[in-house]
Parts: structure tokens; sequence; C-alpha cells
């Protein structure tokens, strides 16, 4: 079993999708940060069989965790203070989610107007359902490949 | 400032009042003739569209304001490649209000989203086309004196047209609605209309091929063109073109009250011999098309005339 050393300030991704990690680490832009991140894939897990986890040094609050939510909302946060977790936050299905994924109606503005930000709104929760703000097209690729 | 991109937008008691105050510009035009006097619509036309264009155009000017714009992508900027929102930036400099068309679905919320005059979506590719919805409520409410309790068929291509799926969407939110789609297997209602809107509204509907089954059973018959350029295949549009034709003999299954309309423009799904029935409204419905946008002009350019 490979041990990856306790953080002691920032936070942990655990039940992450086994091979996902490093999908999160590039949506989270993780990889722009000047911190400490443990990539830990297919860790042995109860629940999952095996999982991804990601431990950051770094604030929980410079994360946009409203990408995390659409990508995979049973992902748990830790937030880890001197060596504890000292919070679990959970994740919501955003609202919108913006130039997070593009829009593949070739009809669509977004084809064609320059500098035009992508967004999906939730239209329907229930469903899980993302459709473009502007033509209304439903997003129909998996969030969470 | 508001902007009209679905039929949607206005909730039904303001579409009430809009209509009324449609209805009251029927009756009294002269009252009208000069509440816009000194403003200016821009039509600003990136696919060509004579007869919605004409309809904002004499519209703007039956209230004594003026008009401005282009009727295609090629006499605009857009063809140097300049950019919906910097059009419409420079535009909110020469009008008060505008209309546009494009075949980009969602350019016109693009446009409203940096525009400092009112923006009304006169169309944006398959997606909404919220003033012919306008119009066919306003037809329907003003011929037929309500917009609840009544039995709406929908008949020919059901599957791409948008003025269908508009309308369909708007009318749900009424009281008493059944819905009636007659249409070939090839051209259906979407599964989403279907599910999301009519089934999750509880409105009941049926589904037949053969249109005299239905029709003695339908206070609105709305006809459709099959429109040829949402066919692949040419010999797929020969077969549907003709599926549908309403004539005279067939008139006289439906109920005397019956009225009929059509988006236009018609190719030959209604025979002309049906044109001098009295159930024929699809002309009227211009004429309702004209006073529609009239009154929306007035209500985003908040104008109130005594």
């Amino acid at each position: 079993m490979l041990n990856v050393g306790r953080i002691e300030e920032g936070f942990v991704l655990d039940h992450i999708k086994a091979g996902k990690a490093m999908t999160i680490y590039h949506d989270l832009g993780l990889d722009k940060l000047d911190c400490t991140v443990a990539i830990i894939k297919n860790a042995k897990s109860e629940k999952m069989g095996k999982k991804d986890i990601l431990k950051v040094e770094c604030s929980v609050d410079k994360m946009d965790l409203d990408i995390l939510g659409f990508i995979d909302h049973n992902i748990t946060v830790n937030v880890i203070k001197d060596g504890e977790i000292t919070e679990k936050k959970e994740l919501h299905l955003p609202k919108q989610v913006v130039d997070v994924i593009k829009c593949k109606n070739p009809r669509c503005i977004t084809s064609i107007e320059q500098g035009l930000k992508h967004v999906f709104i939730l239209a329907d929760p229930e469903k899980e359902v993302y459709r473009c703000k502007y033509c209304d097209e439903k997003y129909t690729g998996n969030r969470n490949k | 400032m508001r902007h009209l991109m679905s039929p949607l937008d206005f909730s039904v008691e303001e579409l009430d009042q809009l209509m009324d105050l449609a209805n009251d510009i029927e009756k009294n035009p002269e009252k009208y003739a000069h509440a816009c006097d000194g403003k200016r619509l821009a039509t600003l036309f990136y696919e060509p569209s004579t007869r919605t264009r004409l309809s904002f155009e004499a519209a703007m000017m039956n209230l004594g304001g003026t008009v401005l714009g282009f009727s295609s992508a090629n006499s605009s900027s857009a063809s140097k490649g300049e950019s919906v929102a910097d059009t419409i930036r420079v535009v909110s400099c020469f009008a008060n209000i505008c209309a546009m068309r494009h075949p980009k679905e969602g350019a016109p919320l693009v446009a409203s989203m940096y525009s400092r005059i009112p923006v009304i979506n006169a169309g944006d590719g398959g997606h909404q086309h919220p003033t012919q919805t306008l119009t066919d409520l306003l037809t329907i409410r003003s011929l037929k004196g309500r917009l609840n309790n009544l039995t709406i068929g929908f008949c020919g291509d059901l599957k791409f047209g948008r003025t269908v799926h508009s309308l369909i969407e708007a009318l749900v939110r009424y009281t008493g609605i059944k819905i009636v789609l007659i249409s070939p297997e090839e051209l259906r209602l979407p599964d989403y209309i279907r599910d999301d809107v009519l089934r999750a509204n509880n409105v009941p509907f049926e589904e037949v091929i053969k249109m005299e089954d239905v029709l003695p059973k339908l206070d609105v018959l709305y006809m459709t063109r099959v429109q040829k350029e949402r066919f692949f295949n040419e010999d797929d549009y020969i077969r549907m073109k003709d599926f549908y034709i309403l004539e005279q003999s067939k008139m006289d299954l439906a109920s005397p009250e019956m009225l009929v309309l059509h988006p236009l423009p018609r190719v030959n799904e209604i025979s002309v011999d049906v044109d001098n029935d009295p159930r024929a409204a699809y002309f009227k419905q211009v004429q309702y098309g004209v006073y529609a946008r009239m009154a929306l002009i007035l209500t985003l350019l908040n104008i109130k005339v005594d």
C-alpha cells in the first residue's frame, strides 16, 4: 500500500471516480497554481471498488466548486486545517456553468461569435439536464466520463 | 429595459394586456398614429424574410415612427466579419428599438446582452419566433373570443416547424386545451415537446395520420408548410409535400366555427378554393401580426396612449 503524507492546510477531494483525477486537476485549474498536489489513482474503496483522490495544499476558497459539482456532485470535499478535517463541503449541481463545456449545435451563435462565453443552464435538476443559454440545445455528453 | 426572446418571456397576464392593447389598436388605429413620433425601429435581418420584416416596418410606420436597417447579411457589416455584439452597440446609437432575424440560434439574445435599446427576436434559425406566436395567439383570441377550452389541431411538418413548437408551449399555459397532432410518421412532433411540454403539463393530446378523422372536433386547424430545406433527400421531400392538402371537400367535414390558420407562406397545402371560406383566417392572421407587433413596440418602449 502506497502512503501519501497528510496535509496540514488545504483540502482533499475524495471519492473521485477512478481515472478521473487528472481531468479534475485540469478543470479546477490546479495545474496553474503553485501549490503541492498529490494525485492518488486507483486507491481501494469499499464503496466504489477503486477511486481517485486529490490532496491539495491551498485554500479551498480559491476553487470553483461549481465545476466540481457539475462534473460529479458525489465527490467529497474535506477541508483540512492544522492537519484535521474541519469541514465537509457538499457539492450541488450548479445553476449554470460557464466555459466548462461547449455547445455542439452548429446552428448556435456560439459557433461564430468571437469571445462569447459558452454558458449552460440547469434546465431540469431532477433529470440533471443542462441546456445552452443561447440555443437551448441539451448537453448530451457524459459529465463524468 | 425589456427584450423579447421567447413567447414565454411574457406571463399569461402580460400577454393578455398586450393583446388587449392590440385589439384597441385594431379598433382605434388613429389614436395610435403618432404614438411613436420621433422614434426609430432598426430591422436587422441577417437572412431574408420579407413578410416578417415588412410586418415590423408597417407596425412602426402605423405608429408614426420611422425605420432603418438591412435585409440580408450581405448588405450588413456581418459580411466583413463584425460580431453581433458590436453591431448592436453601433445600432443602439441610431435607433430606439430593434428587431433582429439571424440564422444562428441565440443571436438576438447575444444582442440583448450588449444593447442599450430593446431587442425583439424576429426569428433565430430553427429556435424561436416569438412575434409569430403572439400573432397566432392574438388571432385565435380575437376570432374565437378565448384562449382556453379549445381543441387545436396542428397539421403537416410538426417535426421542424418552430411555429408549432412555440405555439404549443404558449397554449399549454391556458386551461382546457386539447391538442391534436396530424402528421406523417416521419414528421411527428419531437419527443421533447411531447414529453416536456404536453405530458409535463397534463395536456390531453392525440396523434393521427389522417386529417379527415379529426376535423369535426377541431376549433382551430393550424396548417404548416413542409419545408424543402429541411430535407436531405429530395425524394423524401417530394413524398411528404403533398401529404396534406386542405381542400373545400375536407372543410365540409369541419365545424362551421373552425378557424384555419397558417403562418404563411403557403405552397399547396391549402387549396386556393378554401380562401373564400369564411373560416379561412390566414390572411386575417397577417393583419393581426401587424397589430401584435404594434402593441409589442409600444410595450417595450413603455409608451402609454390615453
